[in-house]
């Protein structure tokens, strides 16, 4: 064990740029605001890369552990460590928010109008993109129950005021659903907390994986757990939360809740509903399972005739996360690699596309689809990237789209033929939704006024687009990139879901 | 530096040429788009031939590249297995594709994307090397995706046009069905194999033939059929058999080289050439290849049936395309897929000759398409004509021609075959042999001979074309170089090939055939005496009674302009079912599009926002506030209400725990 703290830097520094932004739209220029939001974006990227370089790929074992007593009489601690699931998505975190500070900078439009709303608090949103990313990576470090919980609260209070401050017309609904419907899943997760904690006399993640439970408490808690982490990511039938948040969230926000906080449901199932009520999650596997399904297709199908681009891709992200889901509870490590690719994959492509939604929306001002068409006329670049990321959505062998998918198909042929066949329902609908709407909004001659007045990117917006579609390709080209950190600890997952814990 | 790393030059020097004129050619002259990508080009080309030449001299490898990922105790690898089969599909792509990059300087050479096109063929041909030079499934499905993007981009170059991007779409989304089928064997492969590695497979192809698995509650079907058969309806996507045939034609949207290139020589026979690699796979299941030799045989013979009435030079070419390509698919289903691939190699030469000529005529014409407008063309264009009429007589099977020996070797081997389905096929492909003669003849005379049309009224408003006193006249030496050089193997390449290709040990170590089951192959070779005796016998054959037949018929009907006398009452359902395209277009757009939107409307608008949001969430939140007024009213603050509730209190605690 490394007695070192670069868990907590990966926490604290964003958390700490952040406040200091907060007050800075009373205490600066916009621009220099913005400069120091760029600064922490960095310096908070910067942080998280030593936990990769030093991850130790060989062990399943937590690495960078940190302990320390917290509230002592009811055994709560400050306990944080990583395995080979937290490393690649703390990275996504840190860097998907510098992504997002990048792109919240509007310079490099000339003809852009949106001088007020968010760049005039410029400092603000930052700071709550800031904080939000450290307490994210608190959820994906954090080996204390409490702790956990409290950066997975305390995580919707900057999305909360990012929706509601810098949203849409329709905000205080969206936020309010968003809340509501978070908070009602994670009240039951706290209830299975404090059961749990009943039970072993601790808070630490460490003995809950160790306790023994009848099917029955194990099947409660995981329906506990199961409630707020299927909202998380979400699943059918709790999805439509999503849908509502993105078309009224700020591109920025989008961002973030598409790239990362969908991924801290698929994140939560690995770390504790599945490995503590083992028994439960093997027995509700079809069930999982089935919902899964109902995701990718029966979401697919609405995303299809969505007129709203910003929907579309909501629609899209539920689907694609269909295939998280689906793939961890086949319980193989074929499975469980492909659904952990597909979140990070996912975190790409779709913040990428929020990305080209906004860069069109901060233009036109509108996100419908029959108002556009004809646009790859004006702006040709942007149109290249916006169809690469279209047929990666797509799940385009050689973009990181295609290797969740493709091993999630594999490893659902080996429990059943027509769970593959569903999923691979996909490559169709998948593909449908992605090209139609490019065919619409791109293709074609220039229709109106609205798409003749667009003018192409800038440097700053191919930059941004370009690193990711980057990543894409080489998580397409080169998966090992992740499942290498992944592999041990998938394997020894596996194991441990072998294992009943029924008392005998 | 190893041998594979110097093999794999040939894919990636096309990629980097298209990765250098996609980011830099816009900005620079046009001879940097064209000069790099023709290099990259030539120089595949030139390791291809080396490596034919290497492997038919016995070299064989198979060697992975670098490793994708691992999971478990699955290793994914990314690798080259270079052997025959490889090697020529190497050749032929890259020939035909360094033709093509020629070609397009003459072709595209106004247009605004000019650089833009050599970046995406460039691209193909890289896409399309990683297909065939794969030793696994997983690149293969890379390759397979590949060349269906770039074709998706290349069908709406013109993404102005309405019809381009309509095509685009439709190209990709009905190949995609196909895709599910193939990843559908894909992953039924890695579960029965425990591999993706065609060594691997193919070995272990022979244990698995007793296996069987559920798929319709407890009806156990053979897993080999059910692997083959899914593989297959991906081949039927790519190489557009029907019922999946319908983006082909619709492809012919995208600039005419492309039409060479993609939709007549290599990607569409990418399926072909997929079921021939599967051999040792495919000769274990009897059913599938019966599947495929219906499937082939109807693509055969309906869709040269649609050649006939087509107008659009292209498109009669494209569905003369759909059908070669179904015969070809019938050589796979009697096992004869040694035949399939020569087949998919004359084709190649004398299909691209035909496209590249007919682009020509095209640029002649001023962009005109409509063959009704044309005619005459021979003494103004006497390269294309040429080259166009070799095409033609190699296409409609002339004896000592390319085309002759791979068609009539396919429809010997269906006569041979002893599988169920072969003897139907034999009749389809026969009687197509008509069919193709007539379409051909009908295109070749109408274009080059005859009146001149376009000097006449024209008979449609379509595109541009010609002014009433212009001439056509052959464009640039680009244009008409390839040409010739399509030609010549269009005219020799058969008689020169086919014993070593079909009858020497070419294909030994990549097609596997089980002589016990599927003899047609080996009595194929016993009647085989030479290729001057085959020609010379091919003029005494069936199908050769039949292609003059309909040449004759042909010239008849439009040289001499004798019309025939059907009855309307014959012809019209007929022509009507014809230009339906016997309505799978109807269908695919009018049942099945509209009916998944139709049903994606209806889970959005009833399901999700009535059920789930407007009742359960909505609803609740109806309730918390129903409920707080029903409770607000009690908390009315009068002291005479909380007297009187305390009151009714008092009475039911009193009624009910005061025992009287």
């Amino acid at each position: 064990m490394q007695a070192n703290s670069i868990l907590s830097l990966a926490i604290w520094v964003p958390i700490f740029f952040g406040g200091l932004l907060l007050f800075s739209s009373k205490l600066c220029k916009p621009k220099t605001a913005e400069y120091l939001s760029l600064f922490a974006g960095m310096v908070s990227f910067f942080v998280t890369l030593p936990i990769v370089v030093n991850f130790d790929l060989t062990t399943a074992q937590f690495q960078f552990q940190e302990f320390a007593h917290w509230i002592l009489p009811y055994r709560i601690n400050y306990h944080l460590g990583v395995d080979g699931f937290s490393v690649p998505l703390i990275l996504l975190t840190s860097f998907m928010t510098l992504v997002v500070i990048i792109s919240n900078t509007r310079k490099s439009i000339p003809s852009s109008k949106s001088k007020g709303g968010i760049q005039k608090n410029i400092g603000l949103y930052n700071g709550a993109f800031l904080i939000m990313s450290g307490l994210m990576i608190g959820v994906f470090t954090s080996l204390d129950a409490i702790l956990y919980y409290i950066f997975w609260e305390a995580m919707l209070i900057p999305m909360f005021l990012i929706i509601g401050i810098w949203g849409g017309p329709n905000r205080v609904y969206a936020t309010i659903k968003f809340f509501l419907y978070t908070v009602l899943g994670s009240l039951l997760m706290l209830v299975a907390f404090i059961y749990l904690y009943m039970q072993t006399g601790s808070f630490s993640l460490f003995d809950f994986y160790k306790i023994p439970l009848t099917l029955n408490t194990q099947f409660l808690i995981f329906m506990a757990f199961f409630m707020a982490f299927a909202v998380k990511i979400p699943m059918w039938p709790v999805h439509t939360w999503l849908p509502d948040a993105h078309v009224e969230a700020p591109t920025g926000g989008s961002i973030i809740l598409a790239a990362i906080m969908l991924k801290l449901g698929g994140y939560s199932f690995i770390r504790f509903a599945m490995p503590i009520a083992t028994d439960a999650a093997i027995y509700l596997k079809p069930f999982i399972i089935g919902l899964s399904l109902v995701s990718i297709v029966y979401i697919a199908l609405i995303a299809l005739v969505q007129k709203d681009m910003k929907k579309l891709i909501a629609y899209s992200s539920i689907s694609h996360m269909g295939f998280v889901t689906l793939g961890l509870f086949l319980l193989t490590p074929l499975g469980v690699e492909g659904g952990y690719i597909q979140m990070i994959s996912h975190g790409f492509i779709s913040a990428a596309l929020f990305l080209c939604v906004g860069i069109l929306y901060d233009q036109s001002h509108t996100r419908d689809i029959d108002r556009y068409g004809g646009v790859i006329n004006k702006m040709p670049l942007f149109t290249a990237f916006a169809v690469f990321f279209a047929m990666a959505n797509a799940g385009l062998p050689g973009t990181s789209g295609f290797v969740g998918e493709f091993l999630v198909i594999l490893a659902s042929a080996q429990s059943n033929f027509w769970i593959a066949f569903l999923a691979s329902l996909t490559l169709l609908v998948g593909a449908a939704y992605s090209l139609w709407m490019i065919k619409r909004v791109f293709y074609g001659e220039v229709t109106n006024k609205l798409v003749d007045n667009l003018k192409d990117i800038g440097l700053r917006e191919t930059v941004v687009l370009g690193s990711l579609a980057c990543l894409v390709i080489v998580v397409g080209v080169y998966p090992a990139i992740i499942s290498d950190i992944t592999n041990v600890t998938a394997d020894q997952f596996i194991q441990s879901m072998s294992f009943s814990k029924v008392i005998k | 530096m190893k041998l594979i790393h110097i093999f794999s030059i040939a894919p990636f020097a096309p990629l980097v040429a298209a990765l250098l004129v996609g980011f830099f050619g816009k900005k620079l002259p046009k001879i940097f788009s064209y000069g790099i990508t023709i290099l990259g080009v030539f120089i595949a080309f030139l390791i291809s031939l080396y490596l034919l030449y290497l492997t038919s001299n016995g070299y064989s490898m198979n060697e992975a590249l670098y490793q994708w990922m691992a999971s478990g105790s699955y290793k994914f690898e990314i690798g080259f297995l270079i052997d025959n089969l490889t090697s020529l599909m190497m050749v032929v792509v890259t020939f035909v594709s360094l033709m093509v990059h020629i070609y397009t300087i003459g072709y595209m050479k106004d247009d605004p994307g000019f650089s833009r096109f050599f970046s995406y063929i460039s691209l193909f041909t890289f896409a399309m090397l990683m297909l065939v030079m794969s030793n696994n499934f997983l690149q293969l499905f890379f390759g397979w995706e590949g060349v269906g993007v770039v074709s998706y981009l290349l069908i709406g170059f013109w993404y102005k046009k309405s019809t381009a991007i309509h095509a685009n779409l439709k190209a990709f989304l009905v190949n995609r069905v196909g895709d599910i089928g193939l990843v559908l064997g894909i992953a039924l492969i890695l579960f029965w194999f425990g591999s993706l590695d065609y060594a691997n497979v193919f070995q272990r192809a022979n244990f698995l033939q007793q296996e069987q698995m559920m798929l319709f509650g407890s009806q156990s079907v053979s897993v080999i059929s059910v692997i083959c058969i899914l593989l297959f309806i991906g081949a039927m996507g790519k190489s557009a058999q029907v019922p999946l045939h319908v983006w082909l034609p619709d492809s012919m949207e995208g600039p005419t080289p492309i039409s060479a290139l993609i939709h007549a020589a290599t990607m569409v026979t990418a399926g072909i050439f997929m079921v021939a690699r599967m051999s040792p796979i495919f000769e274990f299941s009897n059913t599938a290849l019966s599947f495929i030799t219906i499937i082939g045989a109807v693509t055969a013979l309906s869709m040269g049936l649609l050649g006939v009435i087509q107008n659009d030079i292209k498109r009669v070419i494209a569905y003369s395309t759909l059908s070669q390509l179904g015969y070809m698919t019938v050589a796979l289903g009697v096992s004869a897929y040694s035949v399939a691939i020569f087949h998919l190699m004359t084709h190649a030469f004398f299909k691209a000759l035909l496209f590249l000529a007919a682009g020509s005529v095209i640029i002649a014409m001023h962009h005109d398409q409509d063959i009704r407008n044309m005619g005459g063309l021979k003494k103004y264009m006497p390269i294309t004509w040429i080259t166009f009429l070799i095409g033609s007589l190699a296409l409609i099977g002339t004896p000592f021609l390319s085309g002759f020996y791979s068609k009539e070797t396919i429809i010997e081997a269906a006569k041979l075959s002893q599988n169920m389905g072969s003897s139907f096929a034999y009749w389809a492909l026969v009687i197509g042999v008509f069919f193709t003669a007539f379409y051909s003849a009908r295109l070749y005379f109408l274009v080059f001979h005859g009146q001149e049309r376009w000097r006449m009224n024209k008979q449609t408003d379509l595109h541009h074309g010609l002014n009433k006193n212009q001439s056509p006249h052959e464009t640039s030496f680009v244009i008409t170089l390839p040409l010739v050089l399509l030609a010549i193997p269009s005219l020799v390449i058969g008689y020169f090939s086919i014993d070593f290709i079909l009858y020497g040990d070419f294909f030994k170590q990549s097609i596997f055939v089980d002589l016990a089951k599927h003899q047609s192959l080996y009595d194929l070779q016993q009647h085989f005496h030479g290729s001057w005796a085959m020609g010379l016998h091919g003029f005494l054959t069936l199908p050769f009674i039949l292609t003059a037949s309909g040449v004759l018929l042909a010239w008849l009907m439009y040289i001499k302009n004798i019309r025939l006398a059907i009855p309307p009452l014959i012809i019209k359902p007929v022509k009507k079912m014809l230009d339906a395209n016997y309505g799978f277009d109807y269908f695919y757009e009018q049942w099945l599009a509209a009916g998944l939107r139709k049903l994606g409307h209806f889970l959005w608008k009833y399901i999700d926002t009535n059920i789930i949001d407007s009742f359960f969430v909505n609803g609740t939140a109806k309730l918390v506030k129903v409920a707080s007024v029903l409770l607000k009213s009690i908390q009315s603050g009068y002291i005479y209400h909380y007297a009187f509730t305390m009151i009714i209190g008092l009475f039911l605690l009193i009624t009910f725990f005061v025992k009287i």
